[in-house]
């Protein structure tokens, strides 16, 4: 047996996953509260004495860690054109695993400087105009940035052309210069950015996340919890060497406070007379939906889907509905403890993935104009990804998964331009492993894998 | 050092798919020097000055084959200036109208609607090389 401990110190609970690398297999799972106030291997000592109740003792060969604890990554990101150059800072930033608490475009104002001091993020990533392009705006940006002052490390993915300005400005501050986020027009170059984020946060944020001091105990990889789902939906998509992998996918993840969309796959059009509207699509995309969560951003499900809605999913009054919901909210840690709260839960999920997977999914447009039909896509078309990979603790916690998942299915009429999966099989990380199995993938992808595909669970009873 | 080359965003405006002439033009422009966005065809007002903006372009070249030309074109001044592109060219060029009309007639109406400079249908794309080089100081 060669055992290796995954630890994810989350924002409430700080998780363990020990696999035996020999099998390779899953030997067992625990979690314990995170204590990054006090001392965080005082969470994860919790956890591990809680595992070896159930496992038995273990030498660990190897432990690694991700982390989403306090606050998690939490990124500003600045570009110009809003659908451009700070989109592609915001797809950027999501992609390296960060929490982006806001992005701007345009010239920051005086609002803005304030509000970026208040946020004090841990990175802020500065952006603006393709190469050769517009400088004015950047170097601005960055003259704010100087004003507002701060500790927080600035990464530079701009018009290259006003990167050493944009650095002299900001003299003093930790700056990283990395390739621009959209070097030409329309062309999306979000790699470098991620790498600096990365690297930045195993310099620095660990450090600061008062994460060091598990760090003597770990062998090595810390990175954002995110990007180790992120890791682990690209293995499982796409294989190793010697392994196939279960093809294009989309994950769900319904957290409390945010609802995470991961998607693999080109997402390209059917039909190969459609045009394509907007910035080019990142392979591996992954969005949030902030105002999307079971607890703390619970009444942002109501405002998108609708009480009534939720009630009559339910199959409770609208009454019994808002009783629930206000109880959710006020006391978030509140798990379903009777039949209608259940119910009431399990509807809210089923919105929280159906808005959230709208929102991730491309449209196709159809227009019909002089000459006849023309077909238009924007974003990415997920219509024929046949695997749904689902998580978070409201929809593994029940046996209608599947039912609850399927509300992120193509439906029709309702939603016609909506490029969702029109139908696929639902996979359930019952046991909670994903980010864990991202972490081992650094390594060990082969057994990553083979664990992934003993762990999701196929469920049948989509609707 | 190389001089900066000027750039330029250039499209077919509004549902237009014509985009034979559009990919001769790309052509043109580069071969003469510019550094050319293309934004292909069916490219809306707010996409030609998004581009614009991010590219610090010195002129959009606005096409418009199918005769919708001035409906499509109307108002994209009054955009640049509120997008801060206030002393960006503009050009239009192709079928810009229905039918034959009187093009110095034509010529008016999209100067009032601010194009600097507008082009009668089966204009080469050398004439508007000349008048981007005159407008923009381009020396040869
Ligand atoms: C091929 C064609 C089509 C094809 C286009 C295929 C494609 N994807 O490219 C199809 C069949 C789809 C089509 C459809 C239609 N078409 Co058509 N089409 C033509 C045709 C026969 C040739 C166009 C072409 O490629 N020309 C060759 C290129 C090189 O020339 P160009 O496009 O004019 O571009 C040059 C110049 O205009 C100039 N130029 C262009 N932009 C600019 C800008 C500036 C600033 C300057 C200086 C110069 C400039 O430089 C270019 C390069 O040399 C023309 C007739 C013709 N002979 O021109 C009609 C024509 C353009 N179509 C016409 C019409 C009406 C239509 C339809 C509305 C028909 C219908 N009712 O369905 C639809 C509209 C579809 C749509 N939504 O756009 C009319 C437009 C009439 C008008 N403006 O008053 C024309 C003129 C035919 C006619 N005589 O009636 N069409």
């Amino acid at each position: 047996m060669n055992p290796v401990l995954l630890i994810d110190f989350g924002s409430t609970y700080t998780k363990v996953t020990a696999v035996d690398l020999d099998a390779p297999r899953l030997l067992g799972t625990s979690n314990s509260y995170t204590t990054v106030q006090t001392d965080i291997n005082n969470g994860l000592a919790a956890a591990l004495e809680k595992l070896e109740q159930t496992t038995g003792r273990l030498d660990f060969s190897a432990r690694y860690a991700c982390s989403s604890a306090a606050g998690g990554l939490r990124m500003l990101a600045s570009g110009l054109v809003p659908e451009l150059t700070a989109e592609a800072a915001k797809t950027a930033s999501l992609g390296a695993g960060a929490k982006v608490l806001k992005t701007y475009a345009f010239k920051l104002n005086e609002d803005d400087a304030e509000e970026i001091k208040r946020l004090d993020p841990d990175i802020f990533l500065l952006c603006g105009g393709t190469d050769g392009g517009n400088t004015e705006t950047v170097i601005h940006n960055a003259k704010v940035l100087a004003y507002v002052g701060g500790n927080y490390p600035i990464i530079y993915a701009g018009n290259r052309n006003a990167s050493r300005e944009c650095a002299r400005i900001l003299e003093g501050r930790e700056v990283h210069i990395v390739e621009n986020v959209m070097p030409a027009f329309g062309k999306l170059n979000i790699e470098p950015t991620q790498k600096q984020i990365r690297d930045v946060f195993l310099a620095r944020i660990v450090q600061a996340k008062g994460l060091t001091e598990a760090s003597e105990l770990i062998s090595g990889i810390m990175m954002p919890t995110p990007s180790a789902v992120m890791a682990a939906m690209k293995l499982l998509a796409e294989g190793t060497k010697t392994q196939t992998g279960i093809g294009d996918l989309v994950a769900v993840d319904v957290g409390g406070a945010t609802t995470d969309i991961y998607s693999v796959c080109e997402g390209l059009p059917d039909d190969p007379r459609t045009s394509l509207k907007g910035l080019p699509e990142p392979y591996i995309k992954r969005t949030v939906e902030g105002d999307i969560g079971m607890r703390y951003s619970i009444r942002g499900i109501v405002d998108a889907a609708g009480l009534e809605r939720i009630a009559k999913i339910a199959g409770v009054s609208e009454d019994q509905a808002t009783e629930t919901i206000d109880l959710f909210a006020t006391k978030t840690d509140t798990l379903p403890f009777d039949a209608t709260s259940q119910a009431v839960d399990e509807a809210l999920a089923s919105m929280a993935v159906r808005v959230a997977v709208k929102r991730h999914a491309g449209r196709l447009e159809e227009l019909f104009g002089l000459g006849g039909l023309k077909l238009v896509q924007s974003g990415k078309n997920l219509v024929n990804v046949d695997k749904l990979i689902v998580t978070g603790g409201s929809l593994i916690h029940t046996e209608h998964t599947g039912r609850i998942a399927s509300y992120g299915f193509y439906d029709g009429e309702e939603d016609p331009e909506s490029l969702r999966p029109k139908q696929a099989d639902v996979l359930v990380d019952r046991k909670y492993i994903i980010a864990a199995m991202g972490l081992l993938s650094e390594h060990h992808p082969d057994a990553a894998l083979k664990i992934m595909k003993q762990e999701l669970v196929k469920d049948d009873t989509a609707k | 050092m190389e001089k900066a080359k000027k750039t330029l965003v250039i499209g077919v405006i509004g549902a237009d798919v014509h985009a034979v002439g559009n990919q001769i033009l790309y052509h043109a422009f580069t071969d003469a020097g510019f550094n050319v966005i293309n934004l292909g065809v069916m490219v809306s007002q707010e996409e030609f000055i998004a581009a614009a903006i991010e590219t610090n372009a010195d002129a959009i070249i606005v096409s418009s084959l199918y005769g919708q030309g001035e409906l499509d074109c109307r108002g994209l001044r009054e955009k640049c200036d509120e997008a801060g592109l206030e002393n960006i060219l503009l050009y239009v060029g192709g079928n810009i109208v229905i039918g034959k009309q009187p093009f110095d007639e034509v010529e008016k109406r999209f100067k009032a609607m601010g194009f600097d400079r507008s082009f009668p249908p089966g204009t080469p794309p050398e004439v508007d090389i000349e008048a981007l080089k005159e407008d923009l100081h381009v020396e040869d």
